[in-house]
């Protein structure tokens, strides 16, 4: 008896310590996306109990569910990226420029996308990983310098008149089987814009290279502690650096799907973008000290984050400053709920 | 052979002065005042064969007063908020080893607050009245700034949340808030007697920022010389853990700093509703944070926390004010500045890394012993 307690010991904290990484805050936020969708079918009605609303979600937030895949990556090497908003801005308005003004087509402004977000992911990545610096106060100048650059090409707003880009942005994908029945009895499928495909494809993309790649486990073994990673043989300034570079691609593909979704360039798209990432994969999961996260949880972290906010506007509150406080309000909660799961971590290790 | 070690003794002794005059921290924002000086003297004499950049004058303003003018009096001026954002974020910064990026969004809330309780009174109210709902309206924006304070001070000593992180919360919902308090109207105060703060008082030429901002920088370094603040909020940054074995409670320390910035905000946003008599939610002290940082920077304050030098973040305020008005000059769009001032923030990240200090360490040892090397050599041969 004596010699079995201490496994049964032993079990049991292996139980609880399991519960209180990765799992727990992914079934808190998977549990909150499933109740508040349910609330909203039964006691809000308008529109939430046809399929194509949840569709619209994903298409209204195909560019954040992106950034915030990008967002995570930098998270769990324990990094941040403040800039991503901004980038995406500034995406936008150099696409269309690059149509309207330059001539360019489809193609070359999908190239210039990426290099725009390639660019910012590898000069960040490098004063980050290998200068050493506090990546906050980085990316903070990163998002300064795009928000300038993007007026700097033009203050004014430009839409996008160029065929073939209009025929992109229009394109939807129907699915099978799903819809609703119009007053006249006609049957209307539901639709997803192309840019949720892409976005889609990318989530699974990362969720595996996290999962199963090399790479992808070197990013949680940075992120969890950075000088057994480099005594295990992980070259850690890589690691960052890489995961800085993805991030940036990820705000460059991001940047391309709202310029699809929005069809124009403003310096005033994507405002405070990078703020809704980061609160998506906090929700999600991803702890701000690094080496948890989860790229699923993020998913469900964006559909929450969206929910909530289509949830405040149908209930009347239609000024935007509504939506800001509600995702504010979101952000702190999930904040104090890391910060006590963190703590509790902590004294059960002692 | 006297004479040779005499020229060697007096050059290294120039060398060590001028040795530590660099290594002084006040050498970074001072020079780099300098070169603005020079570059706008410069440019004054090449572009416009004068010098009305430095031109002061007393001339009669739009209310009829006779008051200062020129560019140094509008640097100096506009420099007030900046200056006292500096004081409270050199505090954060040094305490808590991060920054603050909620200030602009806290300004505009505290802005909203002093709005709200004033223009429920008429303007023909006498002056002593009116001077009592002023005072009333600011001790309340104190209050509500220095509680907002305390909501991001207690979530990064009480919660262990990175503070830019923690500030992140006030940063989206700051501006929202601040809209919330008034409705989201537009107030405009037709009370001349408003815009005193932001102004000038009738009878006297300085702009009245500028003394608010002189005693504010007073009593921070009256607190600074009389308390233990300045050594409390260094021993915090520089090692949390060890300064609680010493009896100071970090976490205190902490709170206490965010709450000090929220007073440094209120007194800004005292100031910047009345420059206009009105306010915009949405652009009121627009990127104020990444100049308030950067002021921090510039004073060649460490942005890890620990050791401070309060005169170099004000002195650092003002040369940032006196970037932008150049930049204004150099006829940069408003909106565009901040892409000319990140790249001044990489410039000076990048010059007080540590990464770099230690190449440069190591290229001034490495030199060193290739020379004594060559000396030993010397006197072998």
């Amino acid at each position: 008896m004596s010699i079995n307690t201490p496994a049964l010991n032993g079990k049991s904290l292996k139980r609880r310590s399991s519960y209180t990484d990765t799992n727990l805050l992914l079934i808190i936020t998977i549990a909150v996306f499933i109740v508040m969708y349910v609330c909203a079918v039964v006691f809000l009605k308008k529109g939430f109990t046809k399929p194509q609303m949840f569709f619209n979600i994903l298409n209204e937030n195909a560019s954040l569910l992106v950034l915030s895949c990008g967002m995570t990556l930098v998270m769990i090497t324990g990094g941040i990226d403040i800039s991503v908003g901004q980038v995406t801005s500034l995406v936008c308005m150099a696409c269309a420029v690059h149509l309207e003004q330059n001539g360019g087509n489809v193609f070359t402004s999908i190239l210039l996308a990426l290099g725009i977000g390639l660019a910012f992911g590898i000069v960040q990545g490098f004063l980050v990983a290998y200068l050493e610096f506090q990546p906050f106060i980085v990316t903070l100048a990163g998002l300064f310098f795009a928000k300038g650059l993007t007026t700097i090409i033009s203050s004014d707003r430009i839409s996008v008149t160029n065929e073939a880009f209009v025929k992109l942005c229009r394109y939807e994908v129907t699915i099978p089987f799903l819809g609703s029945v119009n007053k006249k009895g006609i049957f209307i499928p539901a639709y997803v814009e192309i840019g949720v495909v892409v976005a889609l494809v990318l989530v699974v993309l990362l969720f595996c290279m996290l999962r199963w790649t090399k790479l992808g486990r070197n990013f949680y073994a940075v992120g969890g502690n950075n000088q057994s990673a480099n005594m295990l043989g992980i070259n850690v300034k890589l690691t960052k650096f890489l995961a800085h570079v993805l991030c940036g691609l990820c705000a460059g593909i991001g940047g391309y799907l709202f310029f699809l979704h929005a069809c124009s360039g403003s310096p005033l798209h994507a405002q405070g973008a990078e703020m809704n990432a980061i609160a998506s994969s906090i929700i999600g999961g991803t702890l701000l000290s690094g080496g948890v996260g989860n790229i699923a949880g993020t998913l469900f972290g964006v559909l929450s984050l969206s929910t909530i906010k289509m949830i405040v506007t149908s209930l009347g509150f239609d000024d935007p400053w509504w939506t800001n406080i509600t995702v504010a309000l979101m952000l702190c909660i999930f904040l104090l709920v890391q910060s006590v799961i963190l703590s509790r971590k902590n004294k059960t290790k002692k | 052979m006297s004479t040779n070690e005499k020229a060697i003794s007096s050059s290294n002794s120039v060398k060590s002065f001028f040795a530590k005059i660099v290594r002084n921290q006040l050498f970074i924002p001072i020079a780099a005042l300098l070169l603005l000086i020079i570059f706008n003297f410069a440019a004054d004499i090449i572009l416009h064969a004068d010098t009305s950049f430095f031109k002061i004058v007393l001339e009669p303003s739009s209310t009829g007063n006779m008051v200062l003018s020129g560019n140094l009096i509008t640097i100096i001026d506009n420099a007030s908020e900046l200056a006292l954002l500096a004081i409270g974020m050199t505090l954060v910064t040094s305490a808590s080893g991060g920054q603050d990026i909620s200030v602009g969004a806290t300004i505009a809330i505290a802005g909203s607050t002093i709005l709200r309780i004033v223009k429920g009174y008429s303007p023909d109210i006498s002056g002593a009245k009116f001077a009592a709902v002023i005072i009333g309206a600011f001790l309340l924006s104190v209050i509500v700034s220095a509680l907002f304070g305390a909501f991001n001070g207690a979530l990064v000593a009480y919660f262990k949340i990175q503070p830019m992180v923690a500030t992140l919360i006030l940063f989206t919902a700051g501006r929202s808030i601040a809209a919330w308090i008034n409705n989201n109207d537009n107030i405009s105060i037709n009370d001349t007697r408003f815009g005193y703060f932001g102004n000038f008082i009738p009878g006297i030429p300085v702009p009245t920022p500028v003394f608010i901002t002189i005693i504010c920088i007073i009593v921070i370094a009256l607190v600074l010389k009389f308390t233990n603040l300045r050594l409390y909020s260094q021993a915090v940054g520089i090692n949390a853990s060890s300064s609680r074995l010493n009896g100071i409670n970090p976490k205190t320390i902490k709170l206490l700093s965010f709450i000090i910035l929220g007073i440094c905000v209120a007194v800004c946003g005292l100031i910047k509703v009345s420059r206009t008599s009105s306010i915009t939610y949405a652009v009121i002290a627009n990127n104020i944070e990444m100049d308030a940082i950067l002021a921090v920077a510039l004073g060649g304050n460490n942005l890890g926390g620990g050791k401070f030098n309060m005169t170099a973040s004000v002195l650092g305020a003002y040369v940032i004010q006196f970037l932008t008005t150049t930049l204004f000059r150099m006829k940069v769009s408003s909106s565009a500045i901040s892409a000319y001032k990140a790249i001044v923030v990489i410039l000076l990240i990048i010059m007080s890394s540590p990464f770099i200090r230690k190449w440069l360490a190591d290229r001034k040892n490495r030199r060193l012993a290739a020379k004594a090397g060559s000396n030993v050599r010397k006197e072998v041969a």
